[in-house]
């Protein structure tokens, strides 16, 4: 494979070593990139280890191509045909959507265009406010009830109300097959070992492949409209809650276990009747992801016919109407924020209360009948006065306004100023990080991550490593893989620069910590279109707002994982080193920090994870990576080249999260945590 | 707004049953739903909602349906979508024949509009460089376009690589002074020119027509040398002997496509589209009425079809 691998191999154990090698191959590579003499020297010497031959390409992009073109035309299972198939299971799926968007968002209507009959209007406005507040009281009380009646009151007020209702009876569909499928697929990686070992690298691919790659076959296997888009928000979100239901089960207590098979239960008893219910809290945290998941695909699914909220912040980005895209796109915040704290309410409801209710329904009737009893009066009164069946839309307010003209001013005043920041970022470390990237031969690089990944985790993780960066090579996608690194790695150290004082500072004062939860949730949520037309203005198409849209993105991780890293030092030792007379400082650098350290590495994990997934959006503002490969791929229809170009996305990242994970792992065992 | 409900919802109507076949002006053959795709310009709803109300209007049911430009293609083909009325020359030709090749789309013919696409910059650019928009003088300035990360060279935003349009081609033939930069999407173009309109700055870039960019923004075309089929064939014709690309770009047609198996399904309603035409000022005007005096589309097309009905009327016969 490469001098380097060979030398790791030829180096088992010892470990003094190691800094030595890592020192002299650096070195090296360092040498490489400055000395022009020796590059070209090399270069002559060897070519094929700088620009990858096209004779020893691999054409996976063909079978690729190949492979789906039978699949969607020709595979026959005997009675029907896949795509026959895959029909009738969007078919199926549409009858639920019809029903949510019906009652949500547009009524029930008979006929079409001019001729339709409206049967039954939908939900009204005041119904929908009045169960969303009731369902925070029920799940924690009147804070949250208030909390979730203003982000529902937010989307009346700001005319979203249409749209974000097409949002939620999508988001309304699609959770709950997410979990039902998560939940199974956990249950079975649970009883299974060999299927979740089996499981594990599917559910990687699911995360990291960009949703672009496979959109294509997606809409021929499963036709144009809000059905294959709620399919590809379900591939994308699933995942969390198949790794979330596993580690939930696993975590149940053995004697709560032992209790069920003394009580003579079943096996389908011991997992429906125990360990499910004792897993609850947990299991809802994964329900939470899917939720946020979900919303966080709504601008790609509005993209290929789900409309709604993400397809009110396209066509005003489109428009350039600043403004009303970030309406749109708070309204996505309001959702989300309103859905998770409402999951999160219910996950953190003692199990205790469960029992209650199976035990006497009347305990819930209360609520229940008053969701139903808001409904129905709403809609009498919607017979008699409209605005209470739908928001009037003379009181709608909207600020866009503002903040189109809060653009400008900043765009005439301080261009200047956001210019001399931009081209000294750019001149001094974007540019070269970049040219040292693409002047590094491939085999060099292999060798150097095989070798880390040796060093971490032994030879299988080495094995791993290697041949997953080797697979960027052999696609002959080396050039763009090198301009994803660079984008992202840059973006990825920023965001960790930028997070981890955040983090500590929010960690130690509860009032900051107050002020940062709420932004980070909104960037995590927001989608990123909003912030990227603005971005250009300022500072215009290229790799430095790519970066300031990737930044915003993964700053989030780099700020939570802080915050829950230091937050879960002891007590115990912190009092500890209080009483040994340490000042607030030392207890922050000698206690805090080391001991948060793997979790504030996982934060970086995903740091990468969340940039790499942001390479798609970012090819819209014209870089010139795997995500752009992958957005070319999809406007030229070229299935092939997608899924190649989404698999070397979803291998850069699973490279990244294997090193950083074994890392992380021998810190906290160093540590003495694990 | 209502547009894209409608649309979104369509399987809201879905679940209460099938179609109702109500009195209908022609006899229609099909009362299934023509499904249109609407896409996210704003001339593109235009075109696509007239057609559809004319269509409405000779008794045959339209469901308007979100697609994106490209990828619908994969549903044209399956029959999951049935008509695209705007498709690009410039943009979207290469899609488009490779999808009439596998004989499940058709060609419905020209819209009658041309697509203009080419090198655009503000009029205020004019006094700092008197010897625009001929093309000869883009060198003499391409300071003046340039930006610290392509100085000495002038900085030419171009459209997203997808567009294709030769630009790399073009700056080297011509020997431009000017690097290329590709925008990735429509909308960080517009927004990279709004932000230089904004401040009076240098800017040149691909503005092409019918948009409201150039109806909201003063400027003007370069003028390259006139685009022929020998210019991009034959690297012998224009300036540069060897190389070929040393044009300006073509005024391309913008053309509709749709389902093949429409054709036997709706054959009237195919025919009444073929029949579709509408120039590029008509266009312009209502995105201009739409997108800069923020007129509510529906509106706009509604008015448009109750003074003009002589002339929509004449495609559905």
């Amino acid at each position: 494979m490469s001098a380097t691998a060979g030398i790791a191999g030829a180096q088992p154990a010892r470990l003094q070593p190691w800094p030595v090698l890592w020192a002299v191959l650096l070195g090296a590579t360092f040498l490489l990139f400055f000395s022009e003499g020796l590059h070209d020297a090399l270069e002559g010497l060897a070519p094929w280890a700088f620009e990858y031959p096209r004779a020893w390409v691999i054409p996976l992009r063909d079978w690729v191509s190949g492979f789906m073109q039978w699949l969607i035309n020709d595979f026959d299972l005997g009675l029907f045909t896949f795509k026959e198939f895959t029909r009738s299971i969007s078919w199926l799926l549409t009858w639920p959507f019809a029903f949510a968007n019906s009652l949500l968002a547009e009524g029930f209507i008979h006929g079409r265009g001019d001729k339709a009959v409206l049967l039954w209007p939908r939900l009204s406005w005041l119904a929908v406010i009045a169960i969303a507040v009731l369902m925070g009281f029920y799940a924690q009380g009147w804070r949250l009830a208030l909390l979730v009646g203003a982000c529902f009151a937010y989307l009346a007020v700001f005319g979203q109300w249409t749209s974000a209702m097409v949002t939620l009876s999508s988001i309304a569909i699609a959770v709950p097959f997410g979990v039902v499928g998560g939940l199974l697929l956990g249950i079975a990686g649970f009883r299974s070992a060999r299927v979740e070992r089996a499981m594990a690298p599917v559910l990687d691919l699911m995360q990291t492949v960009p949703i672009f790659a496979y959109l294509i076959p997606a809409l021929y296997l499963f036709g144009f409209g809000p059905v294959a888009s709620m399919i590809a928000t379900i591939i994308y979100a699933t995942p969390p809650m198949v790794r979330m239901t596993i580690l939930a089960l696993r975590q149940v207590p053995d004697e709560i276990v032992d209790f069920g098979r003394m009580a003579g239960c079943s096996r389908r008893q011991l997992l429906w009747k125990v360990r499910i219910p004792a897993a609850r809290q947990s299991l809802m945290v994964g329900v939470n992801q899917v939720i946020m998941l979900s919303l966080n695909m709504v601008i790609i699914a509005s993209m290929i016919g789900a409309g709604g909220l993400g397809y009110d912040v396209l066509t005003a980005l489109r428009r350039l109407d600043i403004g009303a895209g970030l309406e749109a796109g708070i309204g996505i915040v309001v959702l989300a924020i309103a859905l998770d704290r409402l999951s999160q309410a219910f996950a953190a409801r003692p199990p205790e209360q469960q029992r209650e209710d199976s035990a006497g329904l009347l305990r819930r009737h209360p609520y229940l009948a008053a969701g139903l009893a808001a409904a129905a009066v709403t809609w009498i009164g919607g017979l008699v006065l409209p605005a209470l069946g739908s928001y009037p839309e003379s009181l709608t307010l909207t600020t866009a306004p503002f903040w189109d003209g809060l653009v400008s001013w900043i765009n005439i005043n301080f261009f200047d100023a956001l210019e001399a920041i931009k081209t000294f970022l750019l001149l001094n470390l974007m540019i070269p990080v970049k040219r040292f990237l693409l002047t590094l031969p491939w085999p060099l690089v292999v060798g150097l991550v095989a070798l880390a990944g040796y060093q971490l985790g032994g030879l299988r993780l080495a094995a791993l490593t290697a041949a997953l960066v080797l697979f960027l090579a052999v696609t002959r996608q080396w050039e763009n893989a090198m301009e994803t690194v660079y984008l992202c790695g840059v973006s990825a150290l920023i965001a960790s620069l930028i997070g981890w004082p955040i983090g500590i500072w929010a960690a130690r004062k509860a009032r900051v910590n107050a002020v940062v939860q709420p932004v980070i949730d909104t960037l995590q949520t927001l989608p990123a279109f909003v912030y990227l037309i603005p971005a250009v203005m300022l500072f215009r198409v290229g790799d430095f707002t790519a970066m300031i849209a990737v930044v915003a993105y993964a700053v989030v991780p780099a700020i939570r994982y802080t915050i829950l890293g230091i937050q879960r030092v002891p007590p115990t030792l912190i009092e500890a080193a209080t009483a040994q007379g340490c000042t607030r400082r030392q207890i922050l650098w000698r206690v805090q920090l080391p001991l948060a350290l793997p979790e504030i590495l996982l934060g970086v994990n995903q740091t990468i994870m969340m940039a790499l997934s942001m390479l798609v959006i970012t090819a819209l503002v014209g870089t010139r990576d795997l995500g752009q490969e992958v957005y070319i791929a999809l406007t030229k229809a070229d299935t092939g080249r997608g899924i190649v170009a989404g698999l070397c996305v979803a291998f850069i990242a699973i490279t990244a999260d294997r090193l950083i994970g074994a890392w992380s792992g021998r810190l906290k065992t160093r540590l003495g945590l694990a | 707004m209502f547009d894209n409900l409608r649309a979104a919802a369509i399987a809201g109507a879905v679940a209460c049953g099938l179609a109702l076949s109500g009195p209908a002006a022609h006899a229609v053959e099909s009362s299934d739903p023509i499904k249109m795709t609407l896409h996210d310009w704003t001339g593109q709803l235009i075109t696509t909602k007239i057609m559809g109300k004319a269509l409405e209007n000779m008794g045959y049911t339209v469901e308007y349906v979100q697609a994106d430009y490209l990828a619908q293609f994969a549903g044209l083909e399956s029959g999951d979508l049935h008509v695209a009325m705007e498709m690009w020359e410039t943009t979207g030709k290469e899609a488009m024949e490779a999808s009439l090749a596998t004989g499940n789309t058709v060609d419905l013919g020209e819209t009658g509009m041309k697509a203009v696409e080419e090198w655009w910059y503000p009029i205020y650019m004019k006094e700092q460089c008197p010897g625009l928009p001929d093309w000869e003088a883009l060198n003499e300035c391409a300071e003046l376009f340039a930006t610290p990360e392509t100085a000495p060279k002038g900085r030419y935003l171009g459209g997203p690589v997808t567009w294709g349009g030769f630009d790399d081609e073009r700056v080297e033939a011509l020997d431009l002074d000017f690097e290329v930069v590709h925008a990735g999407t429509d909308a960080a173009l517009f927004a990279e020119i709004k932000s230089a309109y904004e401040r009076k700055a240098p800017i040149i870039a691909w503005v092409y027509t019918p948009h409201w960019a150039p109806i909201l923004y003063e400027g003007e075309w370069v003028e390259f040398p006139a685009y022929t089929e020998e210019c991009y064939d034959d690297p012998s014709w224009g300036s540069n002997p060897d190389m070929a690309y040393d044009c300006g770009k073509p005024r391309g047609w913008i053309k509709k496509v749709g389902w093949a198996g429409g054709e036997k399904k709706w054959p009237g309603a195919y025919e009444a589209i073929r029949n579709f035409k509408i120039d590029n000022e008509t266009m312009g005007r209502l995105i201009d009425q739409v997108d800069n005096q923020g007129r509510d589309l529906d509106e706009v097309v509604n008015e448009w079809m109750a003074k003009n009905e002589a002339t929509w009327t004449a495609w559905t016969e």
